[in-house]
């Protein structure tokens, strides 16, 4: 299937990916070519066939309800771009 | 010392014919002059590595010394290492130090190895080539103008050049297996929930698992008996019980049925490379197994399975790098918009964010049934495919790639040429069973790759027939000029 | 126009538990920023999430407690989006496979009726950070110690016609989750969320108009204020011949108003797909049928017990079944005291005036239940009046000591001795002649006041200690 530019530009958005205008026709020729490649899939017939998200069809084990973890902020900080006051920081939010 | 299989410095070491710093001294050594022509390392800390070798030379000396204790291994960067870089091969993370350990770096410290270094890798882990790397390729030791395979290509190259006695590696579609074929080494991806996924830095959820690249099937034994386990840190892990996965490589192959799927020896692979495989095959049947031919009959589906899953699980697995708590952040955001597609836009390299846009459109409203549901219910299927063979058959033999290792640049800029050098090894990930590459030959002085596929947590009985492989042939043993300084 | 509201409400329920929902990090609040954000609350790279059983126990529970369709298989779900205070640029939610299915619960309306509303669904999911605007140079502070603190969201069916309804549907469902001990309640530190979806229609129409949801009123009083100004709103918009458009709005508490949160309108393809991350829950019916053993008597049951045992109307047994601790209180003073009435009565008036006074709860009351039982037993038994009874009660608040103790230290006992009480009868009687005059002269109704009158007298004199029966009994015998 073919997709439109502006359709690569809403899922940039969604991805929250800056894509140069330069870049954008390429990206989107080489997204078709991929789109277009699983397109094969669509010929399968898949009724009744249940989604497989797990290759081991297995269910999920439960964890006692303990805490584990201690405070560790001064070496999560120490790594983060910007911090003040016990806070990551980030461009004013507004809601 | 130098050359020694990671069963014979196990050994070396406990009857103290060498230290561990002195056989950690050699690589490191080996590193700094070899490694500007193969790039297979993105970090090493010569410091660290020396100080865990004294360590585990106190322990040998005390005798209570755990399996590995003292043999150097390569990491590949996807692998969070506590206090040392863990880059993933990306702009994103060139700055990212953990403060804590994957399990599998917890687990190998606890049986005493020492960290050698960080290996090269396609950036997220996502390439077949090692071209996507921010770090610039690794390149391939038997040829520096091949690719050396990917997406682990830094862990193959650094093992096949001698840069480390053996490294680990992930493999979310057969970037374990592929590499090692490229490289002449033995790689293997267990099966999935078999070896913990927490502290590696995650492409897909569903797909992603560590393994073992050695020289041997012997060694890449020893590193899985470390590596596999229940960890109740990741959900996924599984809790079936492990064994001794060097106890069995001697079993004897009489009766062993091996299933030749004829999807697997069909146009798309090359000639030379298929008589390889076919004479690796004949070996095994020399040995007593039984060739049986079988069907995978939903094998075309494989790449455009892969190639919704895969994308998809990245593309949200990938939202974390938002430049607010760590790694890379783009400078003077304006705000928080600008902080999100700049920091991404630029922290992220072409392939990387290709994937996730197509990820991104998979599972967007309108094209989550046509895509990743479908994706889903084809996935069921390639597993039911591979489940009815293992009714008739104990294992199942095929090439892991359609040829060998190609130069680089070739398929850089064709990203479905590129998809398709997985053709064999995505769906054992789809599948989640276990499958290792065996080097089998050579085309045209490149390594060429059988590849043995088990059923879900036999990785005893794939390690068995590869090291009875192994022993009766010596491809494994080969080594590229450039790393012996003579010739094989 | 005359307009119907149709409301939906969606309670975010902070559950109960020591750790978070996917992490071993502690969920206490009030901690300092980040102190309690570990790596995988962080989404450091390589991170993975595991399910906490309590999370899971108590959604069961909130299943079990509405009669809901427990599913036996629930999914987790990625609901991607970026936000700073959301790590992962996803939440882990449940979507097309919800823990609870289908239930409904009872209502008491403030008109004293009842209802059942219905639960369309309930589902764990994991909490957010916050994001904090305080200037830091122009920019926001995130702290993300709550994130990753189990919530249940319960959806309930559009069944609510106005803000009554909606308040007391929450009042009943925090009730209901105290009792089953799900979850603190505690309004102020954010233990219940609620968005409401509110649209309207002509009266007597069927179809349903847009909707707009008023995102994280968070208290009882915000919500029916909340639901009055966007009535008002969306009825002004309507009569203008306007259209409502559906979107996300925030009630300002401040203001008093709603206003459009337009920041989370871009966009919103929330792309859920299963969380890879983590497997299907699956649970069988011995763990269904355990926690169902295992669950305490519920409001309703608990209130019909009280008017079918007790003999309390409903009122009255709804009142004293509001939490489990007050329902346990009464329960041991109408134990204690062996008249049930009598010590409804004492806990709705006396008891509960004291603690709104006090501005606390019965969980602080200085005065024990088996103390206000020894009280009410002196007041059974005639050794004090009902308004002394009032002054010794005072004292047990102030901590003076129990009933009899207060009562002796005072000298409060009531008089029943007749000679003593004679002597002061008399003295009325003698004091008051007029009176007694105008009662041998008066017919039945005027005798009955007058008699009231010398009682008062009596109990004047006596300072409320004297046992106003036997007062009574000698005043007819006298009068004559």
């Amino acid at each position: 299937m073919k997709i439109e530019q502006n359709e690569i530009e809403k899922i940039a958005e969604l991805a929250r990916i800056r894509i140069s205008d330069s870049e954008i026709g390429q990206v989107t020729s080489r997204i078709t070519e991929i789109l277009q490649m699983v397109d094969a899939l669509q010929a399968v017939d898949t009724r009744d066939i249940e989604p497989m998200a797990n290759p081991l069809d297995a269910t999920q084990h439960l964890r006692p309800d303990k805490v584990t973890e201690s405070n560790r902020r001064d070496a999560f900080q120490a790594i983060a771009p910007s911090v003040e006051n016990g806070l990551y920081l980030v461009p004013k939010v507004i809601e | 010392m130098n050359n020694s299989s990671v069963a014979q410095l196990v050994k070396g070491l406990r009857e103290r014919q060498y230290s561990s710093v002195e056989v950690t001294r050699s690589y490191l050594d080996r590193i700094a002059a070899m490694d500007v022509h193969y790039n297979s390392y993105i970090s090493v800390d010569e410091a660290a590595a020396i100080a865990a070798a004294e360590a585990a030379d106190k322990r040998l000396a005390a005798g209570d010394a755990p399996p590995l204790t003292g043999v150097p291994i390569a990491h590949k960067d996807i692998f969070c290492t506590d206090g040392m870089r863990t880059s993933c091969g990306s702009r994103m993370l060139d700055n990212f130090v953990p403060p804590y350990d994957a399990t599998v770096i917890q687990r190998f410290k606890a049986d005493g190895a020492v960290v050698l270094g960080k290996t090269n890798m396609d950036e997220f882990a996502m390439g077949s080539s090692n071209e996507s790397s921010f770090y610039g390729p690794a390149r391939n030791p038997w040829n520096t103008e091949l690719v050396p395979g990917g997406s682990s290509g830094g862990s193959a190259a650094a093992v096949a050049g001698w840069l480390a006695p053996a490294a680990t590696g992930t493999d979310t579609g057969g970037s374990i297996r592929q590499p090692a074929a490229f490289c002449g080494i033995t790689g293997l991806k267990p099966t999935y929930g078999r070896v913990s996924r927490l502290g590696i830095v995650a492409f897909a959820s569903s797909l992603d698992q560590a393994g073992p690249m050695a020289h041997s099937a012997e060694d890449c034994a020893l590193l899985l008996n470390t590596m596999a386990g229940h960890d109740p840190r990741d959900s996924t892990s599984s809790n079936a019980a492990t064994e001794d996965y060097s106890s069995r490589l001697g079993d004897d192959l009489d009766g062993l049925r091996i299933g030749l799927p004829r999807e697997y020896f069909s146009d798309g692979l090359d000639a030379a490379t298929r008589q390889c495989v076919d004479y690796a095959l004949q070996e095994l049947e020399s040995q007593g197994a039984i060739l049986v031919d079988v069907s995978l009959p939903h094998s075309a589906l494989t790449v455009p399975t892969y190639y919704i899953i895969a994308p998809a699980e990245a593309s949200t697995n990938l939202s974390r790098f938002d430049g607010v708590r760590y790694g890379y952040r783009c400078d003077d955001p304006v705000d928080l918009h600008d902080l999100y597609t700049r920091t991404r836009g630029e922290g992220f390299g072409e392939e990387v964010k290709r994937r996730i846009l197509v990820g991104t459109y998979a599972l967007s409203a309108g094209y989550y049934d046509a895509y990743y549901k479908k994706a889903q219910q084809v996935r069921r299927l390639i597993k039911q495919d591979f489940m009815n063979c293992f009714d008739s058959v104990d294992i199942i033999a095929g090439p892991t790639t359609p040829g060998p290792a190609f130069a680089l640049g070739t398929k850089s800029n064709d990203p479905i040429a590129m998809y398709l050098e997985d053709v064999y090894t995505l769906a054992v990930n789809l599948a989640g069973l276990p499958g290792i590459s065996v080097p089998a030959g050579f085309v045209e002085d490149k390594p060429v790759g059988l590849q043995l596929i088990g059923r879900h947590f036999h990785e005893a009985q794939l390690l068995n027939v590869a090291h009875r492989f192994q022993q009766a042939t010596d491809w494994h043993l080969r080594s590229p000029d450039f790393a012996t300084g003579e010739q094989h | 126009m005359q307009w119907e509201c149709v409301i939906g409400l969606e309670v975010h329920l902070q559950l109960a538990t020591q750790s978070k929902i996917f992490s071993g990090s502690p969920t206490t609040f009030g901690a300092a920023p980040n102190t309690q954000a570990n790596a995988v609350d962080l989404a450091m790279p390589g991170m993975l999430p595991v399910l906490n059983e309590q999370a899971v126990c108590h959604a069961v529970k909130f299943g079990v407690g509405i009669g809901a369709n427990v599913n036996k298989r629930s999914v987790f779900d990625r609901k991607n989006y970026f936000y700073p205070d959301l790590p992962k640029g996803y939440q882990i939610s449940q979507f097309e496979a919800p823990i609870v299915g289908r239930g409904s619960f009872e209502v008491l309306m403030e008109d004293g009726s009842t209802r059942d509303i219905g639960i369309t669904r309930a589902h764990l999911e994991e909490d957010a950070g916050k994001s904090l605007h305080e200037d830091f140079h122009g920019q926001s502070g995130i702290d993300l110690n709550r994130a990753g603190t189990p919530l249940l969201e319960i959806v309930s069916d559009p069944d609510i016609r106005n803000a009554a309804e909606a308040v007391a549907y929450l009042k009943a469902l925090h009730r209901l989750v105290t009792y089953l001990g799900i979850s603190d309640g505690n309004m102020a530190e954010g233990s219940m969320r609620c968005d409401v979806n509110i649209s309207l229609r002509p009266e007597g129409s069927q179809t349903l108009g847009t909707r707009a949801e008023i995102k994280n009123v968070n208290s009882f009083r915000f919500v029916e204020k909340a639901i009055h100004h966007e009535f008002e709103r969306q009825a002004d918009i309507l009569e203008s011949g306007g259209k409502i458009v559906q979107e996300t709005r925030l009630y300002d508490s401040d203001r008093d108003e709603t206003r459009s949160m337009r920041s989370k309108e871009v966009a919103n393809d929330y792309r859920y797909f299963p969380e890879p991350d983590l497997l299907p829950v699956v649970i069988d019916d011995a763990y269904i049928e355990a926690i169902s053993d295992s669950l305490p008597e519920l409001p309703r049951e608990k209130r019909d017990r009280f008017s079918a045992h007790y003999g309390l109307s409903k009122y009255d047994a709804n009142v004293l079944s509001d939490s489990r601790p007050l329902a346990d209180y009464f329960e041991s003073v109408a134990t204690g005291c062996g008249d049930a009435k009598i010590a409804a009565n004492w806990v709705q008036v006396e008891l509960l005036g004291q603690l709104n006074r006090a501005e606390t709860v019965i969980e602080n009351c200085p005065v024990s239940a088996i103390d206000l039982a020894g009280l009410i037993t002196r007041i059974l038994d005639n050794s004090i009046s009902g308004k002394i009874a009032k002054q010794v009660f005072e004292a047990m608040w102030q901590g003076e000591g129990s009933a009899d103790e207060i009562i002796a230290a005072k000298g409060l006992q009531q008089v029943s001795d007749t000679g003593a009480l004679e002597t002061i009868v008399d003295e009325v009687l003698g004091a008051n002649a007029g009176q007694v005059q105008q009662y041998l002269e008066a017919d039945e109704a005027k005798r009955k006041k007058l008699v009231g009158f010398f009682v008062g007298q009596v109990m004047k004199l006596s300072k409320g200690q004297a046992n106003p029966k036997i007062v009574n009994e000698l005043l007819v015998k006298k009068l004559v």
